[in-house]
C-alpha cells in the first residue's frame, strides 16, 4: 500500500504542555518537518532559551541546548563555531529575543554566522503571565500595561525583522503566520529556506511567525486568530524582507 | 617542556589554554586583561580554532556555554566588573554540568572601582557566585608560572568532574612579566570523549544539555548529584605551599599577589631567628581548612593577608575555631601590602 501520510519523524511522542489555540505546536511541527525533509536530524542541533518554548527538546526530537533568557544567539554561536558541519538553530519568543535578547541577535545578524533563528511573536510574555513586551501593539492591554500601551512611556512596538533585514550579515529574513492552511504552508516554505541557507552557508535567516496567546490576551482560540489578523498582521506584515538570492 | 621565555602573565594564560587544547575562546575587552584577548585574538586564529570577540561579556560566557555544551575546550577571561556580567551564565553552566575555564584578573572594586590589582571577589570566586547552589573550582596563582600551569590544570579538572573551574588571578599578575616554562601541549586527539555533548545524534539517542528542572523531585536530586560532585573535589583537589610552617609561632595565610609579599617578609623573619611561616592556598574552593587546622593548634596567632577588606579571612576563621586568634592585614582599593606592611603587622602582633 501506498504511505500517503505518516508521522513527522523528529516529533517525539509526548503531548505538548501548550495552552490551546497556541501556535507553539504547529511552529514545532513546521520546523521538524523541515528537519525530516532536508534529511539533516542526525546533525541538527536546537537552543531553546527561556520561555513557553523552553522545553521545545521534549518535542522536537534532535540534540537540544536550554539557553539562558536572550542568550540562544551567543550559545549556539559556541555551539556551531567549533563544529560548522552540524545545523544549528534558535527558537525564541518575542520577550526573548526583542527585549532581553536584542543585543545577542543583533551582533549574530551582523556577524552573519551560518544559524538558523526561528521567531515566535505573540506580542506578550506568555510563560510569566502577560505582560508586555517590546512587540506589544499600541494600545494593547497587558499585565504590565492595564490601561493599554502607551508609546509615551513604552516606547514602540519593535519590528524586529525590519531591523535586522538591515544588517548586511543577514541572508533572508522573512515573516510568516499559522492560522490557516495557506499560511501554514507559505511559513513552512520560508523555514524550510531558512534551514536551507544554513546548509549552503549563505549567512543568518530568521523566520519570524506571528503566533497567538489566547491565554494571557483572554480570548478563545477563535478570538485570538481573528484578533492576530486584524490587529497584528497590519502592523506587522507578512512576507520576505531580505532575501540575498533576490538581490543578485 | 619547553624552554624558558619572559611573559606577561595574561599573555601566559593565553599560550597555556591554546597547549591545554582550548579549541574556542570567546572575550570581551576589559582592563587589565585585555593583553589575554589580543593574544588569543592573533594565536587561535593561526592554530584554525575558534575566537570571538563578543558584544558583551554576558554573551561571552554564553558562547562558552554553547561550545562547551558542544563536547570543546572552551575558555573567556575577563575583570572584576566583567565577571559579574558572566555570572548569569556560569551559573547555567554549573547547573547544566559544561566544563568551562573562566578567568579572572581581579581589580578594583565594587562597581567600576579602578583598574589596579584587588582580591575583593573571593566570595564571589569561592561561593558560586550567581545564583543557585553550586560551586567553582577556584585556582589562586601567585606567579606567571603558576598562571601557565594553573591554567593546563583547570582544564583537566573541568573534564573531570564537569564543573566549571576559574583561575582567580589579579591586576599585578597580569601586568607583571616573568620566565615560563610551558608543558608540551595537548593532542587534540587525546581529548577526552564527551558522550553527553551536542554532536548532532547520528548512532545515538537525543543529547540535552539544560538546567531546568521542573516540578517534582528532580531538582533536589541534581542539587544532591553537583552535591556529591563537589565533596569528591574537596576531597581530591585541595592544593597549597607550605613555607616554614611547623615550628611557626606566627603562621601568616595569604594568596596570589599579596603572598608575595609574605614570602619576603617569612624570610626576613627567619634570618633574625623568628618563627613566622606562611599557608598559601593555591586552591581557594576547595579550601585547605585541614592544613590551616592542623596548623592552627601549634602557633600562637594566625595572620591573614589580603588585597580586600577581608574576604578569605572567614575561611581561615571557620578552619581554625576560637582557640588561635586570627589578626587581619589587609588593603583595598588596588593597593597591595607591602613587606614592611607585614613586617610591622607581625612584630605588632608577636
Amino acid at each position: 500500500m501506498k504511505c500517503v501520510f505518516k508521522k513527522t519523524e523528529s516529533m517525539t511522542e509526548n503531548k505538548t504542555i501548550y495552552c490551546p489555540g497556541c501556535h507553539h505546536g504547529i511552529i514545532h511541527r513546521l520546523v521538524a518537518e523541515v528537519i525530516d525533509e532536508l534529511d539533516i536530524a542526525d546533525r541538527t542541533i536546537g537552543v531553546a532559551p527561556v520561555g513557553c518554548s523552553v522545553l521545545a527538546y521534549d518535542y522536537i526530537d534532535v540534540d537540544f541546548a536550554e539557553a539562558a533568557h536572550g542568550r540562544a544567539p551567543a550559545m549556539a554561536t559556541g555551539i556551531k563555531l567549533p563544529q560548522k558541519d552540524k545545523i544549528v538553530f534558535t527558537y525564541q519568543g518575542d520577550g526573548d529575543l526583542a527585549s532581553i535578547g536584542a543585543a545577542e541577535i543583533l551582533h549574530l545578524a551582523n556577524r552573519g554566522y551560518n544559524i538558523t533563528t526561528v521567531f515566535v511573536n505573540n506580542a506578550i510574555y506568555g510563560m510569566t503571565g502577560g505582560q508586555m513586551a517590546p512587540t506589544t501593539l499600541e494600545g494593547q492591554k497587558t499585565a504590565t500595561s492595564p490601561m493599554g500601551r502607551d508609546i509615551k512611556i513604552h516606547g514602540h512596538p519593535m519590528k524586529v525583522s525590519e531591523i535586522l533585514a538591515e544588517t548586511p550579515g543577514a541572508a533572508y529574513i522573512a515573516r510568516g503566520a499559522v492560522y490557516d492552511p495557506a499560511n501554514v504552508s507559505k511559513t513552512k516554505a520560508m523555514i524550510k529556506k531558512a534551514f536551507q541557507n544554513q546548509i549552503d552557508e549563505k549567512g543568518f535567516s530568521m523566520v519570524e511567525v506571528l503566533s497567538t496567546c489566547p491565554t494571557n490576551w483572554g480570548m478563545s482560540p477563535l478570538e485570538s486568530q481573528e484578533w492576530l489578523k486584524e490587529n497584528m498582521e497590519p502592523f506587522y506584515p507578512l512576507g520576505v524582507k531580505k532575501d540575498i538570492d533576490q538581490e543578485k | 617542556m619547553s624552554k624558558r621565555v619572559l611573559m606577561k602573565g595574561n599573555e601566559a594564560m593565553g599560550e597555556a589554554a591554546i597547549r591545554a587544547g582550548c579549541e574556542a575562546y570567546f572575550g570581551y575587552p576589559i582592563t587589565p586583561q585585555s593583553e589575554l584577548t589580543a593574544y588569543m585574538s592573533k594565536k587561535m586564529i593561526e592554530e584554525g580554532r575558534v575566537f570571538v570577540q563578543a558584544e558583551s561579556e554576558i554573551a561571552a560566557i554564553n558562547m562558552v556555554y554553547g561550545a562547551g555544551a558542544a563536547g570543546k575546550r572552551t575558555m573567556t577571561s575577563s575583570s572584576s566588573p566583567g565577571v559579574s556580567l558572566k555570572q548569569e551564565g556560569i551559573s547555567y553552566i554549573a547547573g547544566a554540568q559544561v566544563p568551562a575555564i573562566i578567568i579572572n584578573v581581579q581589580r578594583g572594586g565594587p562597581g567600576l572601582g579602578n583598574i589596579a590589582p584587588a582580591q575583593g571577589d573571593y566570595f564571589q570566586s569561592t561561593r558560586g557566585g550567581g545564583n543557585g547552589d553550586y560551586r567553582l573550582i577556584s585556582l589562586a596563582p601567585n606567579s606567571v608560572q603558576e598562571m601557565a600551569d594553573f591554567v593546563m590544570d583547570a582544564f583537566e579538572l573541568a573534564d573531570k568532574y564537569r564543573v566549571p573551574a576559574m583561575i582567580v588571578a589579579d591586576g599585578m599578575l597580569g601586568q607583571m612579566m616573568e620566565p615560563v616554562e610551558f608543558r608540551d601541549p595537548v593532542s587534540l586527539d587525546k581529548l577526552p570523549q564527551k558522550g553527553w555533548a551536542l554532536t548532532g545524534k547520528k548512532g545515538r539517542d537525543q543529547n540535552v544539555v539544560h538546567s531546568l528542572s521542573l516540578g517534582g523531585t528532580g531538582l533536589m536530586e541534581h542539587n544532591e548529584k553537583l552535591k556529591k560532585v563537589y565533596e569528591k573535589i574537596e576531597k581530591n583537589e585541595v592544593k597549597y605551599e607550605e613555607t616554614e610552617t611547623e615550628d611557626a609561632d606566627v603562621l601568616i595565610i595569604s594568596y596570589g599577589s599579596a603572598s608575595r609579599a609574605c614570602i619576603g617578609a617569612v624570610r626576613k623573619f627567619r634570618k633574625e631567628g623568628k618563627k613566622v611561616g606562611l599557608i598559601r592556598p593555591q586552591t581557594l574552593w576547595p579550601f585547605p581548612f585541614d592544613i590551616i587546622e592542623k596548623r592552627a593548634k601549634n602557633t600562637k596567632k594566625i595572620l591573614v593577608v589580603e588585597m580586600s577588606l577581608g574576604q578569605m579571612i572567614d575561611d581561615v576563621k571557620i578552619a581554625v575555631g576560637k582557640e588561635t586568634p586570627v589578626e587581619f592585614l589587609g588593603k583595598a582599593g588596588g593597593w597591595v601590602p607591602t613587606r614592611n606592611d607585614i613586617i610591622n603587622k607581625v612584630n605588632e602582633i608577636l
